[in-house]
C-alpha cells in the first residue's frame, strides 16, 4: 500500500516536461489518424453514389449519402451469402479444429514422462525450420490429397502452427500442476478424459489466444482462396474482393448468368462503390470485435516475444 | 525418498505405459497433420530436381518423373530476372527490419511517457487497426487513394493546378510507398511488444535514476534502452530469419500485379507463384526449394548468434 503510494509519488515527479507530452500526443494522434483515415476513407466511398463518384472522384465526405452499392449487393444476395457463408464456417471450423489439434499436441508435450516427448518435440520444431515451400505443397494438396476447388484447402492447411503448439505447451508447462493430473489418474481417467474435463476448463486464457489468433487468421486469408478455389460458388469473402478487383465485371457476369442481361445490369452497376461495400463488410465484423480482444491478443503477443 | 523416486521415474521411462498409448493417441490427429501437411512437402522438394510431370497423383509423379540434376537451378540463375527478384526480396526485407525496429521501439518509448494511460491506450488501438487488415483490403484503401482518375491524391494534385500521376504504372514512387504500408501495417503490432517490456521494467533503476537527477532523456538513455537491449536484438535477429521469404500480398495485390511495377515488386514469392499459376513448374520449384535452404540457413544462423547474445533466448 505505502509502496504504491510511493510509486505514484514518484510518477507524479519524474515526468516528461508538459509541452513534451503535448508533442508526443500530436503525433499519436497524427499516426492513429494515418492508421484508421484510409479505412473511414472506403467506408464513405462505398456510401457515395456511382454518379458522384464518376463526377468528383473519391472523397473523404461524401457530396450525399446513397446505400446504392449496398442495395445492390443485397440484391446479389445469391453470391454475397454464399461468400459470407463460406468466410464463417471456414473461420468457425477452422478455429475450432486448429485449437483442438494445438491445444491436444501441446498437452502431450508438456508431459514430462511422455516415451515420445523427444520425438514428438522434434516432429513439431523441424517446420519451423524448414518447409517444402509452396510450389510442392500446392502438388501434395491438389494432386494427392485432392484438395482443389474443396472448402477444405480453405481451413486444413492454416490450422496448425508450430509456433502456437509450443506456446500451448509452455502453457501447460507452468500452470497445469502435475499433481492434478496424477490424481485424476489415481481415480480412473484416462488422459483423454483429463485433456477434456480439467486440462482444456483451466487453460481458457491461452484458448482464447490462440483462438483469437486463428479466427482473425481465417477471417483475413485469400491466399489459400488464390492457390486452390477456382470455382467461385466457393469464394469466401476476401476471395470475392480479390475477384472484383481484379475484374469489377465479375459480378455483372455472374448476374448475367442468373438470366438478367448483362448489359442492363452493367450499366446500373455501381461498380466503384461495390468493391468499396465488400471491403467494408469485411472491415466491420474485425473492427467491431478487436478492442474487446486486443487485450487477449496483447497477452498472446507477448506470450511470443518472450518465447516459448 | 528423491533418489528413489528419481529411481522409479527412470525405470517407468522404459517401459511403455497405457499413459503413453492415451498420449499418443491424443496427438495422433495433430502428427497426421504434420505428415501431410508438413513433412509430405518436404519430401516433395525433390521435383526441383526432376522435370515434374503430371501422372496420376504426387507421389506416382514424381517417381516417375525424369531426373535432370540441377538443371532447374542453371535456368533459375542464368536468367537476368533473378538478380532483381533476390535483389527485391532481401533489399526490402532489411529495410523493412532495420526501419520497423526503429520506429517501434521509439513509438513504444514515446507511448509509456505520456501522461494518460487511457490515450495511450487509445492511441495503441488505433495504431493496432493495419495488422488486422488482409492485404486484399488494404489494396482497396490504397486503390481509393492512387486510382488515376479517382483517387483522392490526383484529385488533389488537379485541384491544386499539378498534373495527375498514373501510380499504378510509374515505378519510382513505389519503394517508398511499400516500405511505408509494411511499416504501417506493422506499427501497432511492434509497439505492444516493445511496451510490454518496458512495462516490466523494475521501477527501482528509475528511482535510484530520479534521485541522482537524471533527466528523462538521460534515463531513456542509460536505462531503458540498454535494458531493452537484449529484446531488440532478439527479435531483430529472429526476423533476419525470414529474410529470403518476401510478403507476397504487398507485392502481388497492392500493386495490382502491374507490369509496370516488375522491377520494383517482384520477389520470389512473387515469382513463385506467377510461374506456378503459368505451370512452368521446373523454375518455380527451383526457386522454392532455394527459399526453403536459405530460409532454413538463416534461421539456424540467427539462432547461433541469439545463443551468443543471450542463450535462454534461444529457439535451439
Amino acid at each position: 500500500m505505502k509502496k504504491s503510494a510511493y510509486q505514484t509519488g514518484l510518477e507524479k515527479f519524474n515526468r516528461i516536461h508538459p509541452a513534451t507530452n503535448f508533442v508526443f500526443n500530436l503525433v499519436f494522434i497524427l499516426l492513429s489518424l494515418v492508421c484508421v483515415v484510409p479505412i473511414l476513407l472506403v467506408l464513405s466511398i462505398s456510401l457515395t453514389s456511382e454518379q458522384t463518384i464518376n463526377s468528383v472522384g473519391y472523397q473523404f465526405i461524401p457530396q450525399s449519402v446513397s446505400f446504392e452499392s449496398y442495395i445492390f449487393l443485397w440484391k446479389q444476395y445469391v453470391v454475397l451469402f454464399r461468400a459470407f457463408g463460406v468466410s464463417i464456417f471456414v473461420t468457425v471450423v477452422g478455429t475450432v479444429l486448429g485449437v483442438l489439434l494445438t491445444t491436444s499436441m501441446g498437452y502431450v508435450l508438456s508431459r514430462p514422462q511422455y516415451r515420445l516427448k523427444k520425438f514428438l518435440t522434434w516432429v513439431v520444431f523441424i517446420p519451423m525450420v524448414f518447409n517444402g515451400g509452396m510450389v510442392s505443397s500446392y502438388f501434395v494438396n491438389t494432386n494427392f490429397l485432392g484438395l482443389k476447388n474443396n472448402i477444405w484447402a480453405l481451413v486444413l492447411p492454416l490450422m496448425v502452427s508450430s509456433f502456437n503448439v509450443i506456446v500451448c505447451k509452455t502453457f501447460f508447462q507452468s500452470t497445469i500442476p502435475d499433481s492434478i493430473v496424477e490424481s485424476a489418474k489415481i481415480d480412473g481417467a484416462t488422459q483423454l478424459k483429463i485433456f477434456f474435463r480439467i486440462v482444456l476448463p483451466i487453460s481458457l486464457p491461452v484458448l482464447a489466444t490462440i483462438g483469437l489468433f486463428l479466427c482473425f487468421t481465417y477471417w483475413n486469408d485469400w491466399f489459400q482462396s488464390m492457390l486452390y478455389i477456382d470455382d467461385s460458388k466457393l469464394y469466401s469473402l476476401q476471395a470475392l474482393l480479390m475477384q472484383i478487383m481484379n475484374n469489377v465485371d465479375y459480378l455483372s457476369r455472374n448476374a448475367a448468368t442468373m438470366g438478367i442481361s448483362a448489359a442492363q445490369v452493367a450499366s446500373g452497376l455501381p461498380k466503384e462503390g461495390m468493391r468499396m461495400a465488400i471491403a467494408v463488410i469485411i472491415v466491420l465484423p474485425i473492427a467491431c470485435a478487436y478492442p474487446f480482444f486486443q487485450k487477449y491478443f496483447i497477452s498472446g503477443l507477448t506470450i511470443g516475444s518472450v518465447k516459448g | 525418498m528423491r533418489k528413489q523416486n528419481a529411481g522409479q521415474v527412470g525405470r517407468r521411462k522404459k517401459r511403455w505405459s497405457r499413459d503413453d498409448t492415451e498420449l499418443t493417441f491424443l496427438a495422433l490427429p495433430t502428427i497426421v497433420w504434420y505428415l501431410l501437411f508438413s513433412f509430405l512437402p518436404m519430401f516433395g522438394v525433390i521435383i526441383a530436381f526432376k522435370n515434374f510431370r503430371i501422372n496420376g497423383n504426387f507421389l506416382q509423379s514424381v517417381i516417375t518423373s525424369r531426373w535432370v540434376g540441377l538443371k532447374n537451378f542453371k535456368y533459375l540463375f542464368a536468367s537476368k530476372d533473378t538478380l532483381t527478384m533476390l535483389r527485391n526480396t532481401v533489399g526490402y526485407n532489411v529495410i523493412f527490419i532495420v526501419l520497423g525496429t526503429f520506429v517501434s521501439v521509439v513509438l513504444a518509448v514515446m507511448v509509456s511517457q505520456l501522461y494518460s494511460k487511457r490515450l495511450a491506450k487509445a492511441y495503441q488501438t488505433a495504431m493496432f487497426m493495419p495488422y488486422f487488415l488482409s492485404w486484399v483490403v488494404i489494396a482497396v484503401c490504397v486503390w481509393a487513394f492512387l486510382s488515376f482518375d479517382k483517387g483522392i491524391v490526383n484529385n488533389y494534385l488537379t485541384s491544386t493546378g499539378g498534373t495527375a500521376v498514373n501510380w499504378y504504372m510509374d515505378k519510382q514512387y513505389w519503394p517508398g510507398l511499400l516500405i511505408f504500408l509494411k511499416i504501417w501495417k506493422g506499427l501497432g503490432y511492434g509497439m505492444v511488444v516493445y511496451l510490454a517490456t518496458i512495462t516490466g521494467f523494475d521501477p527501482t533503476y528509475y528511482e535510484a535514476a530520479v534521485i541522482d537527477g537524471a533527466t528523462k532523456w538521460q534515463q531513456t538513455k542509460y536505462i531503458t534502452l540498454p535494458m531493452m537491449k537484449n529484446v531488440i536484438v532478439i527479435m531483430f535477429i529472429l526476423s533476419v530469419g525470414t529474410i529470403f521469404f518476401s510478403d507476397f500480398g504487398l507485392f502481388y495485390q497492392v500493386p495490382h500485379d502491374s507490369n509496370s511495377l516488375f522491377d520494383v515488386t517482384y520477389t520470389i514469392d512473387v515469382m513463385v507463384y506467377k510461374s506456378l499459376k503459368a505451370s512452368t513448374v521446373g523454375m518455380a520449384s527451383a526457386s522454392a526449394l532455394f527459399q526453403s535452404i536459405m530460409g532454413c540457413l538463416t534461421v539456424l544462423g540467427a539462432n547461433a548468434i541469439v545463443k551468443r547474445v543471450d542463450p535462454d533466448s534461444a529457439m535451439i
